[in-house]
């Protein structure tokens, strides 16, 4: 692993467009290739709109601090430019695109990385395609369908995954942020992610959850707990562990603590 | 290359074809509308006189019935009419061969960027301009099945009592004022007929363009496909823009006769200039089918809507429309569907695009009449707005005299959202890109059921007119 982060927030502050309240209110971060960091927190937290904030949502803007990405100012690239630097985001809620299918929808996603004038090669696409698909054990005659249309929680983080898996970025962010309601969901995942960072040991994962569960399934380096807006705690697995057992009554009790002082 | 300041000022977008190949024509008939018009275009036709009777009677049809107030803004129109020529021959003799076709329209594809191979399909099977290789193999084929594929002059010329027997048949002169004007002042078009049994693989495909400045273009096509044939015609226009207002007017009646099989797809492309109002009709007897695929892009305003008069048992009609109104465009568009015996069944699929101040109306009517026990209708249509701005309207008649029937209805509109766009910006693809991506898909249940070419053409059309829609 080496010491340049890939990541590296400093007093990131957002919230969402047009409106007063701030939702963070200064997280600092550091993500080097090839780690895996938790972020948990209870509901409100703002762990979701981190996620958002870093893969460039137009729903909310920064009103302060920084991002780098890979020693790029992160906050100057359009949502875009950040993806094809690298960033990827899995969506919680992904939404469908009806008429569009799995296959063209990543051909047209690969062919946006290459330089003007560039043509995919469609053979080329197809072989990625059906090994990355291969890789991931999943059926061929899914990539024909279209994207997220009709699909169920299972097939929708199915979907995510096999995105990620022909993407290939530096950084991936896991927006799970509720889905430890559905187990087969969480299990898509956290397999996904497995495979594909053995594969590629240098991707740096950002899993964003509510419930330490999905952590069973992945074994991070760094929990972080988000409460208000902040990271109050960081530290190994053990932090999520004594999360499953106190839940974040202690971190409320600190932040409530803090905004009286 | 003319320009109108008018219409550039009001930010129409630029029309994608622009250009404007010298023809010249060797008869031109006067401006405007009136007897000596007609009886011209009759006599240069060399037309047996019934035929210039029914002109001549359409003529006063035409005159006595006022403008349609209804549909798209017709206000200017008048004006526009007594400007234009009603009759244009462009060239001596239809094209033999492609060594023949004239250099400029040879140039005319190129600047469409029409492949090689399409290019000798489209090169106007048909229509003005023949494909000798492709067309005349084909042509063969079909004659020795006793199908007739001739421009309608010739086939009212060679096959004159079949012609007469169907003609006017399914859209007569008093249906409407532009089928009355079209029955007047027709020139051009199609005349098909498929024997009994006939079932043909490869489509007939006509292929025209208007390329006279201020001319209306007023074809007309007769269509006869006999009992138990199965068929497939494709109609596909790219207009080169003109300063002028313009117009077009154009009558399709198809005959479809007991448990025959036919299908009519045109895409239309018209100049941002254009008024396109035409009166697509099929008659469809028993254990028959119809189906339209109909697709509208460009022009002023379009009113266009195919219609299925369903009148023998268990006979089917289906209508699948795409409409794309860009800046300043309106697209009156839809189906009609008529059921006028028992177990007759009929779908409408409708979708639209609107953007910038591009307004697309789904006008649509399903007439049940009393005694079509069992007849089913379902009708759907689904608008896509690209911005704020653009506008939908959903006009939907439904008249049901019959109680044992099924009637459905159901409209969606829907805008590109910013989940959507976010999404897919995300994947690293461009706003731009993202936009089409999505709007691909919306049509792509119509893309679908398009030869190849056809789809990858309507694709690429969408695609030049969603340029700059972002950003």
């Amino acid at each position: 692993m080496s010491d340049a982060p890939i990541l590296k927030t400093a007093g990131l502050r957002a919230r969402v467009t047009d409106e007063e309240i701030e939702i963070l209110k200064g997280v600092d971060l550091e993500i080097r290739p090839g780690e895996i960091h938790a972020i948990m927190g209870p509901n409100g937290s703002g762990k979701s709109t981190l996620a958002k904030v870093l893969a460039g949502h137009p729903g909310y803007e920064v009103t302060g601090g920084s991002a780098f990405f890979d020693g790029q100012d992160l906050l100057e690239l359009e949502t875009d430019e950040r993806a094809r630097s690298g960033v990827f985001m899995a969506f919680q809620y992904p939404v469908a695109i009806p008429g569009v299918s799995i296959a063209n929808f990543l051909r047209t996603a690969l062919q946006a990385r290459l330089e003007d004038g560039e043509e995919l090669d469609l053979f080329d696409f197809q072989d990625i395609l059906l090994e990355r698909m291969e890789l991931l054990e999943m059926s061929p005659s899914f990539a024909e369908r279209a994207v997220n249309d009709g699909f169920s929680g299972g097939e929708k983080k199915r979907n995510e995954i096999l995105q990620m898996a022909v993407l290939e970025p530096a950084l991936a962010i896991m927006d799970e942020t509720d889905s430890g309601l559905d187990i087969d969901a969480l299990k898509v995942v956290a397999r996904g992610v497995n495979t594909l960072q053995k594969e590629r040991p240098e991707m740096a994962v950002l899993l964003i959850t509510h419930y330490q569960r999905l952590l069973n399934y992945i074994q991070p380096d760094f929990v972080h707990v988000i409460v208000d807006g902040r990271i109050v705690r960081s530290g190994g697995p053990e932090v999520a562990l004594s999360l499953e057992e106190g839940g974040y009554r202690e971190y409320r009790q600190l932040q409530s603590t803090a905004s009286a002082a | 290359m003319p320009t109108n300041e008018a219409v550039q000022d009001i930010g129409l977008d630029d029309y994608k074809y622009h250009f404007i190949t010298e023809d010249e024509p060797v008869f031109r008939s006067g401006r405007g509308l009136n007897e000596k018009v007609v009886r011209e275009i009759s006599a240069q036709k060399g037309e047996p006189q019934w035929m210039l009777d029914f002109r001549l009677k359409s003529l006063d049809i035409y005159n006595a019935k006022p403008m349609p107030t209804w549909g798209g803004d017709l206000s200017q129109l008048e004006s526009v009419l007594s400007d234009i020529f009603f009759y244009v021959r462009p060239q001596e003799r239809m094209e033999r061969s492609w060594d023949d076709v004239p250099a400029n329209i040879k140039e005319t594809f190129d600047r469409l960027g029409i492949p090689e191979a399409e290019r000798e399909i489209l090169a106007g099977v048909g229509a003005q301009y023949e494909s000798e290789m492709v067309y005349h193999s084909l042509k063969e084929e079909w004659e020795a099945q006793g199908v007739i594929f001739d421009s309608i002059e010739d086939g009212l010329r060679n096959h004159p009592e079949l012609f007469r027997e169907h003609f006017a048949t399914v859209v007569p002169p008093g249906d409407n004022k532009f089928a009355a004007m079209n029955s007047a002042v027709w020139s051009g078009g199609s005349f098909v007929y498929i024997p009994p049994g006939v079932e043909l693989e490869t489509p007939l495909q006509a292929y025209f363009r208007v390329n006279q400045e201020q001319m209306g273009q007023f074809e007309r096509t007769l269509i006869i496909a006999d009992e138990g044939s199965r068929a497939h015609y494709i109609e596909g226009c790219t207009a080169p823009v003109y300063s002028t207002e313009s117009f077009h007017s154009g009558v399709i009646e198809i005959v479809v006769k007991p448990g025959a099989h036919f299908r009519y797809t045109t895409i239309q492309n018209w100049s941002n200039n254009m008024y396109n109002l035409v009166t697509q009709r099929s008659l469809v007897h028993e254990n028959a089918t119809m189906e339209w695929l109909d697709g509208n892009l460009g022009s002023k305003l379009t009113m266009k809507y195919p219609s299925c008069f369903l009148v023998g048992e268990r006979a089917h009609g289906s209508i699948l429309s795409i409409a794309y109104a860009g800046n300043g465009q309106h697209q009156d568009t839809g189906g009609k569907v008529i059921h006028a015996a028992p177990r007759t069944s009929s779908s409408i699929v409708s979708k639209s695009i609107s953007k910038g101040s591009g307004r697309a109306s789904y006008r649509g009517l399903c007439k049940v009449y009393e005694g079509s026990t069992d007849a089913k209708s379902n009708v759907e249509c689904d608008a896509l707005l690209i911005d704020e701005a653009a506008r939908t309207d959903t006009y939907p008649y439904i008249e049901i005299d019959e109680n044992q029937s099924t009637v459905g209805h159901e409209a969606r509109v829907s805008k590109v959202g910013e989940e959507q766009l976010f999404y897919l910006m995300s994947r690293g693809m461009p706003e731009e890109e993202a936009m089409a991506l999505i709007v691909r898909g919306f049509i792509e249940p119509i893309a679908r059921q398009l030869p190849l070419e056809y789809a990858v053409e309507l694709n690429r059309l969408i695609e030049l007119e969603m340029e700059g829609s972002v950003g």
